[in-house]
């Protein structure tokens, strides 16, 4: 059977394609009978010598569905030789059904479909990964840029350069074809090599410490960089040398920041958690975000109490002052200073022993910038004892110390005064001892100095014995 | 201290941003400079100029305009009790750094954000200057993205909306509680009110151009935001109904989970571990079957475990399917396509076809399968001409037929702060 022969101007002449088709179409030939060739390509291996041109159309034109225009400009870009064959096939086709595009599950829509999107993520991979350099000429600075596409995409992807650089003087230079723009219009030149193109950016070393601070060494997902990156785009994007480093750096990077924060003072080495210390752990979560009083709204966080859970002294405060409010731990501040020192005193060491608050947010009133203690009422200390009763209950000290009035009220239940009960344990309903005295804050509240000092000595008096009581349960 | 040179600056800056997940130059109104002094355009979709190895695309230029912050907010690098080292861009340099990055097409445009220096409306009048210098001297018209400040005045955040295609408030944890412990100074109701500000004079903007075409366009790529995982202890079902109420109470474009990654000069309150990155990505998954597959909150939370939780190793549309199978098979044949999107195996792309060919001719197995990606995981689902699950549907080890066996281990199981 005698071929068609048809041979079009150029790799992606779409015009050339859609004359020649539409002759052949309207003459009725199968697609079976076409031989498509570019000018200046590959000779078609099958290309019989007596093929004969493809008939002219005759004028009286058809219709195809604008999808299939569509489609076909793009197709026409693909770098597979089949292309015009099968976009003829198709054409043939709709003649036959208009719609026979919407049929995804034939073959041939399915082919054709699959190269659009080939094409499509081409341009898009080329609008994405040219990059630029600068280069200085007689008129100013110029760019110009290196690319390889896969498909035969320059020219349909000049206008997207032009809209965004329009303003700039730039090459794009390809194996294939050149496209130059000087501002006002687009000019080709025939293909170039990798040669012709500048090697080099100042600014490109400023793009590379982006790319490489940018960068999370905590999640590494290779596949998804390559993805969408394929290696194959890497030689002509200067950021992508830093890759190999970035990635055999990651895993000690984010290593070493683990590390770090495993010896923050804060996180304490605790042997493996038992119940009652995830428990605890969960109880202290929950006091972080505590809502129970109004008190919340005002303060910088909660400060939960801490210390050893097997305790067998267990102190109870009054409430966070300025300091302890904002290092979020009790007793730091220059009561907590006392505190420690009373305690030292006393034969005490503190980190044994279980220190909390029976209020567990700060309250004050702003003077000036001051943030001035205010002793919480009756309500707060009721609504906050719901914490405070789950820390003794973890803990269950045999001893409970209440230093000041408020700690005593949280524990008794209701208003006592401590000069009466001072130096007389009372045992609590779990069958626990509670020591009464004061809180540390009297002391330095005290204006008289000799005051202080017998104060201070009752007051150590008492923690001694509280230890006494201690060694003496224990023994 | 030496005063440090512009890259050391985007060293620096460029690090303290990263852990903002959004990078999307997508979806704000078409634009090109053709009849500009300018470069730069938007012409609808995206582009990501580059991936790094963390699998995240690079499009926009993501700096802080400065790292130091007044705040001290645990899980953020740049808190005031973090020992990073500061540094701040002037306006100029951070317009500088943009435009020459877009002349050489490195990037689709800018995404500002920044630490809190003095106040909050300070800092927002800085992070406007840019956007406002880059538009009107400079003529540019690629993607800008701000972030804005709650705290700061309403006026400064509508200047921002005007010059940005975007602009975004992050929520930064899914609870209260869990903003209270971690971020102390931020506060739920004030970021909700900029939300719901910024929400209302978009739609102002959208009604003033319908009926004068010249009016100034306001952040035509809408507002997103962003929430943290793994930081505290809210659930994927507390995540996803925030989420859902972000979205419908604030048109939100897009909400952003970022798993929380272990940082430098780390703050002690918060777990020391591997970032959760499985289960952001499920997090997504189950975002993309609210937005996309005409899923309900609900149904999402009715997938989580007994803690209120996704399955990590299956997709929460296919642990959908493998609690409420009365639901399936499905016949492609016939069923809707709101029937069809429950399908696990099926997305709205395959979904789409099937619904386009079935006109055409009875589909057969063979057909879906040039239709969808895998119709392995598809076929105990799905009825087709010559294909019927028949007890496949009911059988109990349906979940090991359909998914590979896998298991992601743990690279430091052994020493990580257990319940603490």
């Amino acid at each position: 059977m005698a071929a068609h022969r048809v041979t079009l101007a150029g790799e992606d002449d779409f015009d050339g394609w859609r004359d020649a088709a539409r002759g052949l179409a309207e003459a009725g030939v199968p697609a079976s009978a076409v031989v498509w060739e570019v000018e200046g390509g590959e000779a078609d291996l099958f290309g019989a010598g007596d093929a004969t041109a493809a008939p002219a159309p005759t004028g009286a034109s058809f219709s195809v569905p604008r999808d299939f225009v569509s489609l076909a400009k793009t197709v026409v870009c693909h770098r597979d030789p089949e292309r015009f064959a099968l976009l003829y096939a198709m054409l043939l086709k709709l003649r036959a059904n208009k719609r026979a595009l919407g049929d995804r599950a034939d073959p041939l829509v399915d082919r054709l479909k699959a190269m659009e999107k080939e094409v499509r993520r081409d341009a898009h991979k080329m609008h994405a990964f040219v990059r630029f350099r600068e280069v200085e000429d007689d008129d100013g600075e110029r760019f110009v840029a290196w690319f390889e596409p896969d498909n035969h995409i320059v020219r349909r992807e000049a206008g997207f350069f032009v809209r965004r650089f329009t303003n700039m003087r730039w090459s794009i230079l390809t194996p294939e074809l050149c496209i130059h723009w000087d501002g006002e219009t687009l000019t080709q030149s025939p293909g170039a090599t990798r040669a012709d193109a500048p090697d080099g950016d100042p600014v490109e070393e400023t793009w590379k410490t982006y790319y490489k601070s940018i960068f999370n060494p905590a999640r590494v997902k290779v596949k998804a960089m390559t993805a969408e990156m394929p290696r194959k785009y890497w030689k002509n994007m200067p950021e992508t040398a830093a890759i190999g480093e970035l990635i055999a750096g990651a895993q000690a990077r984010e290593a070493a920041m683990i590390e770090k924060s495993r010896s923050v003072p804060a996180a304490p080495k605790a042997p493996p958690p038992s119940n009652r210390e995830a428990a605890w752990a969960a109880l202290r979560d929950e006091a972080m975000g505590c809502t129970r009083c109004d008190l919340h709204c005002n303060a910088t966080q909660t400060v939960f109490g801490e210390g050893p859970l097997d305790a067998k002294i267990l102190f109870v405060g009054e409430q966070p002052g300025d300091a302890e409010d904002l290092a979020g731990r009790p007793f730091v501040g220059p009561a907590g200073q006392l505190f420690d020192e009373a305690l030292a005193e006393a034969g005490i060491e503190r980190a044994s022993t279980y220190v909390t608050n029976a209020v567990k947010h700060f309250k004050f009133v702003l003077r000036g910038k001051r943030r001035i203690h205010q002793s919480p009422g009756a309500g707060e200390i009721q609504a906050c004892n719901w914490w405070l009763g789950q820390e003794r209950d973890l803990v269950r000290p045999p001893l409970t110390v209440t230093l000041g009035a408020s700690a005593a009220r949280a524990v008794f239940g209701k208003a006592v005064t401590i000069a009466s009960l001072r130096g007389q344990p009372r045992l609590l309903a779990d069958g626990s001892e509670a020591h009464v005295t004061v809180h540390p804050s009297y002391l330095l509240r005290l204006p008289d100095k000799d005051a202080r000092r017998i104060e201070h000595a009752l007051f150590v008096e008492d923690l001694r014995r509280v230890r006494e009581r201690a060694e003496e349960l224990t023994a | 201290m030496a005063r440090l040179d512009t890259r050391e600056k985007l060293g620096i800056l460029a690090d303290a941003a990263k852990y903002d997940a959004s990078c999307a130059s997508s979806g704000s109104s078409k634009r090109d400079s053709r009849d500009g002094k300018g470069v730069g355009s938007t012409e609808g979709m995206g582009i990501c100029h580059a991936y790094a190895p963390d699998g995240r695309c690079i499009s926009l230029l993501k700096i802080l305009l400065t790292n130091s912050c007044i705040f001290d907010c645990h899980y953020c690098i740049n808190r005031k009790s973090s020992n990073v080292r500061r540094a701040r861009f002037t306006v100029e340099e951070v317009v500088q750094l943009t435009l020459n990055f877009y002349k050489r097409n490195y990037i689709e445009g800018l995404f500002l954000s920044s630490g809190i220096i003095s106040s909050s409306n300070y800092t927002m009048e800085q992070l406007v200057e840019v956007a406002r210098q880059l538009r009107d001297v400079h003529d540019f018209r690629g993607y800008i993205h701000l972030k804005t400040i709650p705290d700061a005045d309403p006026e400064l955040i509508h200047q921002a909306g005007l010059y940005a295609d975007r602009v975004s408030i992050n929520v930064e944890l899914p609870t209260r509680e869990g903003l209270t412990r971690l971020a102390p100074e931020k506060d739920e109701k004030r970021i909700e009110t900029a939300m719901g500000r910024t929400k209302a004079d978009i739609a102002d903007n959208k009604d003033a151009r319908k009926k004068y075409r010249s009016a100034p366009r306001f952040a035509p790529g809408g507002q997103s935001t962003q929430m943290i995982v793994g930081a505290d202890d809210a659930n994927d079902g507390a995540i996803v109904t925030r989420a859902r109420g972000l979205y419908d109470r604030f048109g939100l474009r897009r909400v952003y989970y970022s798993a929380f990654s272990p940082i430098p000069e780390p703050s002690a309150v918060l777990p020391l571990k591997r970032p959760p990155l499985m289960r952001e990505h499920r997090l997504y998954q189950s975002d993309w079957l609210m937005r996309f597959y005409g899923f309900k909150p609900s149904e999402v939370v009715a997938a989580t475990d007994h803690k209120g939780m996704l399955p990590l190793d299956i997709d929460p549309k296919l642990a959908w399917a493998l609690k409420f199978r009365d639901a399936f098979p499905v016949d492609v044949n016939r069923a809707s396509k709101e029937e069809l999107l429950r399908v696990p195996g099926l997305g709205t792309k395959a979904v789409g076809r099937i619904v386009s060919s079935r006109r055409f001719r009875t589909l057969r197995l063979e057909d879906v399968a040039r239709l969808t990606v895998s119709v392995k995981k598809v076929r105990p689902f799905i009825v087709t001409a010559d294909w019927r699950p028949t007890l496949l549907t009911d059988r109990a080890d349906l979940k090991s037929l359909v998914v590979a066996p896998a298991a992601q281990l743990d690279l430091f199981a052994d020493g990580g702060p257990k319940a603490a």
